[in-house]
C-alpha cells in the first residue's frame, strides 16, 4: 500500500520483506521508501515491527524475503558496518557509546583512520572537528562521552555516521531522553542534514513532533504498512486512527462490581537521575481493591521509574501505602512480605531464572511457605506449581520443563505466577504485553482481570492505547514525568489521551531554556 | 517431582552424544581410575586408596564451599590461605595455647574447642568477604584475591615464618588427640573421608531441598530477578561466603592433623583445586549452574588424576601439564553441552 513516489530521489527502497521469528510473523511483506533529503517519519504502535524493519535495513538481521534496492541496485548488507560503509548508519534508541573514551575515540570507534595499527590521530582529530562544526556543536573533542549530557552523546552517535558520510540517517526514538531544548537542537541538525540530501528516516511516538519535522509518513500495524501519505496529508486523528486500526473502536472495559476500598496509594512521589534531573516528580495515584489502573505514557514517560520506587528497586522520595500502612521505608524483601510485587518490563532481565524450571520460576517468592520448618516440601511444591500453571493455563508439560522452552507470552505469565503464588494485596505490571504475540496478549489480559475480580489492586504501565481502554478501570496519562491526565476509562477520548501523553508541562520548558546557557 | 531444582539439564529427547556429555565428569573418572589401575603399581593397594581417598576428601571439602560460591556467580580465591592461616592457629593454640595477659595464665582449650574456634574463624573471613562484596561492591575476585594475601599473610606472622610441629598435645593439659582427627577412622573409613559424606550429604540436600539453596541457584541465574521476587540477595551472597571459609577453616584443621603439624605455607594453590573440582564437575563459573555430588565427583578426578601420577612417577611438571588439559577439556565439553541443550529446549 504504498503512496505514489515521492517528488524527492528515492535513496533506500525496502520491497516486501519478510521476517519471521518462530512462529511469529514480525514483518508480513512490508514496502519502505527512504527519499533523500527529506524527513521519513515512521509511525505505529510497539510491536508493530518497526525495530525490525530497521534492524534488516542496517544489515543487523537479514530478511526471510524480500530485497532492499539501494540507489535502485539490489544490494545486500551482511553486518552493521557493512551497512555503514554504503553510507547508511543509525543511531539506536539506546546510545552504543564507550563512556570511557573520548569524543573523538568514540566517533572512530572500530572505523579507525589511518593504515595498518597505525591510528591517523591527527586525520580523526581533523575529521572529527569538521562532523561535529557541521552539527553545530561545541563538544570538545578530548572530552570524556560519560561526562556529557544525553543530547550531547547523541550528537556524537550521528557524529559517528556521519563520518562515514552517510546519505541515510535512521534515528529510532531520538527525543524519548532529551529535554525541549536538546530536542530543537536536534530539529536544526536534521533540517541541515535534509538540505545536504540526507535521507532521514525518523521513529518516534510523540504525534507532535511528527508533524513538525516530518516530510512524509509510514504508519505501520502488525507487521504490515497501513498507510504512507506525505505529512501534509495527515493529521493527528487520523494517524491514531490508522495506528490503532479497526480495534481501535473496541468498547472499553465495563467495570463489573463496586471498587473497593483503595489498597495502593501512591502521594507525591518524586525520582531523580543522579544528576538531578527529574525522572517521575510529584505523582499521586491510587489503586482499589478489584481496579485496574492503566499508566498510560510514552516511552521515558517515567512509567517504569515509578513502578520501580513503589516496589522498593530504586531510590526517590514520597508516600507508598498499601493498605493504609506506610511501606515506603521497606526493603524489597520486606515489601513482598507485604504482598506487593512487580512484575518487571524486561522478562529476560528483570523476571526470568533460565537456570531453573518452570516450576522453580513460580515458586521462588513462595518457598518460606512452602517449608514451613525450613525443608521443602516436593510434593506441597509440585502441587502449588501445578494449580498455579493450571489457574493461568501456562503452557508446559509440567512443573519441570525448562523455562527457556516456553513461548513469550508463557514465561510472562510465569512470571506472573510468582507474583500470584504469594497471594499478592496489589500488583505492578510493567509493560505486561511487551514482547508477547497478540494471542498471549489477550491471555495475559485475560488473567489480569480474572485478578482483579479476586479483588487485587492491579497497577500496570502501557504504550498501548488499545490496552489502556479495554482492560483498565481507570487511565491515568504521564508524561515527561508528570501526570497530564487521570480519568475513568468510560469517559475517555482516545485523541485526548494521545495528546495527554504527548503534553510536555510548561515549567520543563522554562528548566530547560535555563539550561541552554550551558548548551548552545 | 519438583525435589531437583539441581537438575537442571533438560530431560526428555537427547542423543547419546548429549548424554556421554553429562556424564562426562562420571565417565573422566573412570577412565583415570582404570588407567591408574592398570598402569600403575600399587594405585590399588588398600593403602594408597586410603591415602587418595584423604586426599580426594581435602579437595571435596573445600569444593563444597566453593560450589555455593560459584553457584551464586562469585569466587573464592582465598580459601587455600584460609587453610595455612586455620592450619597455623589450630598449631598455635595446641602448642602455645592461649595467653590471657590480664589474668597472667595461659589456657590450653581441648581439640573439639579448638576446632570450633578454626572453623568459627573461617567463618569470619568468609564474612569479611562477603562484606566486602556485597556491602562494598568489591568483584568477588578481587575482594577475595585480596583476602588471599591478607590470610596468608596472617599465617605467616603467627610463627614468623616457622612451622609449629608435633601437635600430638599433651594429656596432662587436656589437649591430646588431634592428631586423630586424620588418622582415626570410623566403620573402617579413614575420619576426613567420613566428614567429606557427611558435609556433601548436608550440602546437597541443602542445596535441593531448603529455601535457601533455591535462592542460591536464583541469585547466579539472575540476581536482579531474584531480587524483585523478594529474596534477600546480599544476605545469601555473604552466606556463601562464610560457608565456604568454614569449609576451608575445617580443611587446615585436617590438613595439619594428617602432618601432625603447622606449616604457614599450607594450602598454597589449593583453591585452585577447588574451582577445577567444582568445574569438572559441570558448575558453570557465571553462576547458576552445578550440583554438589558434580563437584565430589571433580574432586576424586582431580585427586586420583594427581596421585596416580605420582605413583607412576610422572614428573611433577607434566603432572601439571595434564591437570591444565583436563580442565580446559572439561569447560570446553560444558560449552558443547550448553549449546546441544540450548538447541533442543528451542526446538
Amino acid at each position: 500500500m504504498t503512496a505514489a513516489a515521492p517528488s524527492t530521489p528515492v535513496a533506500l527502497q525496502a520491497r516486501g520483506i519478510v521476517k519471521s521469528y518462530g512462529a511469529t510473523q514480525a514483518l508480513c511483506g512490508v514496502d519502505f521508501t527512504v527519499s533523500g533529503g527529506a524527513v521519513n517519519v515512521l509511525i505505529g504502535e510497539n510491536g508493530a515491527g518497526k525495530s525490525t524493519l530497521m534492524r534488516i535495513l542496517v544489515g543487523v538481521e537479514q530478511a526471510d524475503q524480500g530485497e532492499l534496492l539501494l540507489d535502485g541496485t539490489p544490494v545486500t548488507f551482511g553486518s552493521v558496518r557493512d551497512a555503514a560503509r554504503q553510507g547508511i548508519g543509525i543511531v539506536f534508541q539506546e546510545l552504543n557509546l564507550c563512556p570511557n573514551l573520548s569524543v573523538v575515540e568514540n566517533i572512530f570507534l572500530g572505523r579507525n583512520a589511518g593504515r595498518g595499527f597505525q591510528i591517523d590521530r591527527p586525520a580523526e582529530r581533523a575529521r572529527a572537528a569538521e562532523v561535529l562544526q557541521r552539527l553545530r556543536a561545541d563538544i570538545g573533542l578530548d572530552t570524556l562521552v560519560g561526562d556529557l549530557r544525553i543530547g550531547q552523546q547523541q550528537i556524537v552517535e550521528i557524529a559517528r555516521a556521519l563520518v562515514e558520510d552517510a546519505r541515510i540517517l535512521i534515528l529510532d526514538e531520538p527525543t524519548s531522553a532529551l529535554s525541549e531544548s536538546e530536542v530543537t537542537t536536534l530539529f536544526q541538525i536534521i533540517a541541515e542534514l535534509k538540505r545536504n540530501g540526507v535521507g532521514i528516516v525518523y521513529i518516534s511516538h510523540r504525534l507532535e513532533e511528527l508533524m513538525r519535522i516530518g516530510d512524509h509518513i509510514t504508519v505501520m500495524r502488525d507487521g504490515a504498512v497501513v498507510a504512507s501519505v506525505p505529512v501534509a496529508a495527515a493529521s493527528i486523528p487520523w494517524i491514531v486512527e490508522h495506528m490503532l486500526g479497526e480495534d481501535g473502536v473496541l468498547p472499553p472495559r465495563v467495570s463489573t462490581r463496586a471498587p473497593g476500598a483503595p489498597v495502593l496509594e501512591i502521594e507525591e512521589v518524586t525520582v531523580r537521575r543522579p544528576d538531578g534531573a527529574a525522572l517521575v516528580e510529584q505523582v499521586s495515584l491510587r489503586a482499589r481493591a478489584g481496579e485496574i489502573v492503566a499508566i498510560y505514557g510514552l516511552l521515558g514517560a517515567g512509567r517504569t521509574e515509578l513502578l520501580e520506587y513503589c516496589c522498593g528497586a530504586r531510590a526517590g522520595e514520597g508516600v507508598v501505602r498499601l493498605n493504609g500502612v506506610r511501606i515506603d521505608g521497606l526493603s524489597i524483601a520486606e515489601r513482598v512480605e507485604q504482598r506487593l510485587l512487580l512484575v518487571p518490563e524486561d522478562r529476560q532481565r528483570e523476571g526470568l531464572f533460565p537456570n531453573l524450571h518452570v516450576g522453580s520460576n513460580l515458586s521462588l517468592s513462595f518457598l518460606s511457605r512452602l517449608a514451613p520448618r525450613g525443608i521443602l516440601s516436593p510434593r506441597a511444591e509440585a502441587q502449588a506449581v501445578d494449580r498455579m500453571i493450571g489457574r493461568l493455563g501456562i503452557k508446559a508439560r509440567s512443573g519441570e520443563t525448562p523455562i527457556a522452552a516456553l513461548s513469550g507470552g508463557n514465561q510472562q505469565k510465569v512470571v506472573i505466577g510468582r507474583c500470584l503464588m504469594r497471594g499478592p494485596a496489589a500488583i505492578l505490571l510493567d509493560e505486561p504485553s511487551r514482547g508477547i504475540d497478540v494471542g498471549a496478549r489477550a491471555e495475559v489480559f485475560e488473567a489480569m482481570r480474572a485478578l482483579s475480580a479476586d479483588g487485587i489492586a492491579i497497577l500496570f504501565t502501557t504504550s498501548d492505547l488499545i490496552e489502556a481502554l479495554t482492560i483498565a478501570d481507570h487511565i491515568v496519562v504521564m508524561a515527561a514525568g508528570r501526570v497530564t491526565a487521570s480519568l475513568a476509562t468510560s469517559g475517555a477520548d482516545q485523541t485526548m489521551l494521545v495528546r495527554a501523553a504527548n503534553n510536555v508541562p510548561l515549567e520543563r520548558d522554562d528548566q530547560s531554556q535555563l539550561a541552554t546557557h550551558s548548551f548552545p | 517431582m519438583a525435589t531437583t531444582s539441581t537438575s537442571l539439564v533438560s530431560p526428555g529427547r537427547s542423543s547419546p552424544i548429549a548424554a556421554l556429555i553429562r556424564l562426562r565428569a562420571l565417565i573422566a573418572l573412570l577412565t583415570v581410575f582404570v588407567f591408574f589401575a592398570v598402569l600403575a603399581p600399587h594405585f590399588l593397594s588398600v593403602g594408597s586408596l586410603l591415602i587418595t581417598a584423604k586426599h580426594i576428601a581435602i579437595i571435596a571439602v573445600l569444593g563444597i564451599g566453593m560450589t555455593y560460591v560459584v553457584l551464586t556467580g562469585g569466587i573464592d580465591l582465598s580459601v587455600g590461605s584460609i587453610v595455612g592461616l586455620a592450619g597455623m592457629v589450630a598449631g598455635s593454640l595446641i602448642l602455645n595455647g592461649l595467653t590471657l595477659t590480664m589474668l597472667g595464665l595461659v589456657i590450653y582449650p581441648s581439640v573439639p574447642l579448638v576446632l570450633l574456634v578454626v572453623v568459627l574463624l573461617g567463618g569470619a573471613i568468609g564474612l569479611a568477604n562477603g562484606t566486602l562484596v556485597t556491602r562494598f561492591g568489591v568483584a568477588p575476585f578481587i575482594a577475595t584475591l585480596g583476602m588471599l594475601y591478607i590470610a596468608r599473610g596472617a599465617a605467616l606472622l603467627l610463627s614468623g615464618g616457622a612451622t609449629f610441629p608435633n601437635l600430638v598435645g599433651d594429656p596432662e593439659l587436656g589437649n591430646e588427640g588431634f592428631p586423630l582427627l586424620s588418622a582415626s577412622r570410623v566403620l573402617g573409613i579413614p575420619t576426613p573421608v567420613v566428614i567429606m559424606i557427611v558435609l556433601a550429604s548436608l550440602a546437597a540436600f541443602v542445596a535441593a531441598r531448603t529455601p535457601f539453596g533455591r535462592y542460591v541457584y536464583a541469585v547466579g541465574g539472575n540476581a536482579r530477578a531474584a531480587m524483585l521476587s523478594g529474596v534477600r540477595v546480599n544476605r545469601i551472597k555473604t552466606v556463601v561466603y562464610v560457608i565456604s571459609g568454614m569449609c576451608a577453616a575445617l580443611v587446615g584443621a585436617l590438613v595439619a592433623s594428617d602432618l601432625v603439624s603447622a606449616h604457614p605455607a599450607s594450602g598454597e594453590t589449593f583453591e585452585l583445586s577447588a574451582i577445577a573440582a567444582v568445574v569438572l564437575g559441570g558448575a558453570s563459573l557465571a553462576g547458576g549452574r552445578g550440583t554438589i555430588g558434580g563437584t565430589i565427583i571433580g574432586a576424586c578426578v582431580i585427586g586420583t588424576l594427581s596421585d596416580g601420577m605420582v605413583m607412576m612417577g610422572v614428573s611433577e611438571f607434566w603432572q601439571m601439564v595434564i591437570k591444565g588439559t583436563v580442565i580446559v577439556a572439561a569447560v570446553i565439553l560444558d560449552q558443547l553441552q550448553g549449546r546441544l541443550g540450548g538447541a533442543s529446549n528451542r526446538g
